[in-house]
C-alpha cells in the first residue's frame, strides 16, 4: 500500500475540528450582547448555545474518528444548519435593535 | 410551479439527512473521493461561517453608518449570505456525492462566480462609501 493510508481520514478530522472552531468563534460573537442585559439578547444566546450543542453532539464523533468506515452522514446536514441557525439568529439579533 | 419547486426542495432536503438512500444509488466509490467531498463541504462551510462572523462583527463593532441603516443592512446582508453558502454547502456536497456513485459528471455550478461577484460588488460599494466620507468630512 501506499504511504498516504490514513493521511485523508486525518486531513479530514482536522478539517472537521477547524470547521468547529469557527462555529465556536461565531457563537462567542453571538453571546457577546447577551451581556448587555436585555432579556430578548440572553433568549437569543441560550437558543444560539442549544444550536451549537446540538452541531457538537452531530459533529464530535466524526471530528474524532472520520475514516473510511466511520461515516456519520448526518453530521454534515446537521453542522450545515447549525450554522444556517445561528446566521439567522443573529438576524433576529440585528432586527430586534432597529426597532 | 410552486407546488412542483416545493417538491423538488423537499427532495433534496431528504437526501441531505437520508444516508440510506444516498448509499444505495450506484457503487462504493473510493472512500478518498468521498473524504475529499466532505472536506471541499467543510471549506465552504467554513466561507459560510467567516460571512456570519462578519456580519456579527458589522451589527457589534460598526459605529452608525451616515448612510441610515446602512451598517444593519450590511450586517443581515452578510448573515444571509453566510446562511446561502452553508445549505448550498450540503446540497453540492450531497450531489457530488451521488454523482461520483453514480459515475457521473460532478454537478458543475455557478455559486462560486456569483458569490465572488457579490462579494466585490460589496467590498466596491464599500470602499466607494469610505471615500465619499472621507472628502465630505
Amino acid at each position: 500500500m501506499s504511504a498516504d493510508v490514513g493521511l485523508p481520514a486525518e486531513r479530514t478530522r482536522l478539517a472537521w475540528r477547524r470547521t468547529l472552531l469557527t462555529l465556536t468563534v461565531v457563537l462567542l460573537l453571538q453571546l457577546r450582547p447577551a451581556f448587555t442585559g436585555r432579556v430578548v439578547d440572553a433568549v437569543l444566546a441560550g437558543v444560539a448555545i442549544l444550536v451549537w450543542l446540538v452541531v457538537l453532539a452531530a459533529a464530535w464523533r466524526r471530528a474524532a474518528g472520520a475514516g473510511p468506515r466511520r461515516l456519520g452522514r448526518l453530521s454534515m446536514p446537521l453542522t450545515a444548519l447549525g450554522a444556517a441557525a445561528l446566521a439567522l439568529l443573529g438576524v433576529a439579533h440585528v432586527l430586534g435593535r432597529v426597532h | 410551479m410552486a407546488k412542483r419547486i416545493i417538491g423538488a426542495v423537499w427532495e433534496s432536503i431528504k437526501r441531505w439527512f437520508d444516508p440510506r438512500e444516498l448509499r444505495s444509488v450506484g457503487s462504493t466509490p473510493d472512500y478518498r473521493f468521498s473524504l475529499a467531498n466532505e472536506r471541499t463541504f467543510l471549506a465552504w462551510l467554513r466561507t459560510g461561517l467567516a460571512l456570519v462572523a462578519g456580519g456579527l462583527a458589522a451589527a457589534q463593532f460598526l459605529p452608525p453608518l451616515p448612510l441610515a441603516h446602512l451598517r444593519e443592512v450590511l450586517a443581515v446582508g452578510l448573515l444571509l449570505l453566510g446562511a446561502t453558502v452553508s445549505i448550498r454547502a450540503v446540497d453540492h456536497w450531497a450531489r457530488t456525492e451521488r454523482a461520483i456513485r453514480l459515475g457521473e459528471e460532478l454537478p458543475a455550478s455557478r455559486f462560486p462566480a456569483v458569490l465572488a461577484l457579490i462579494v466585490a460588488v460589496g467590498a466596491l460599494l464599500l470602499v466607494g462609501a469610505v471615500l465619499i466620507r472621507g472628502t465630505t468630512p
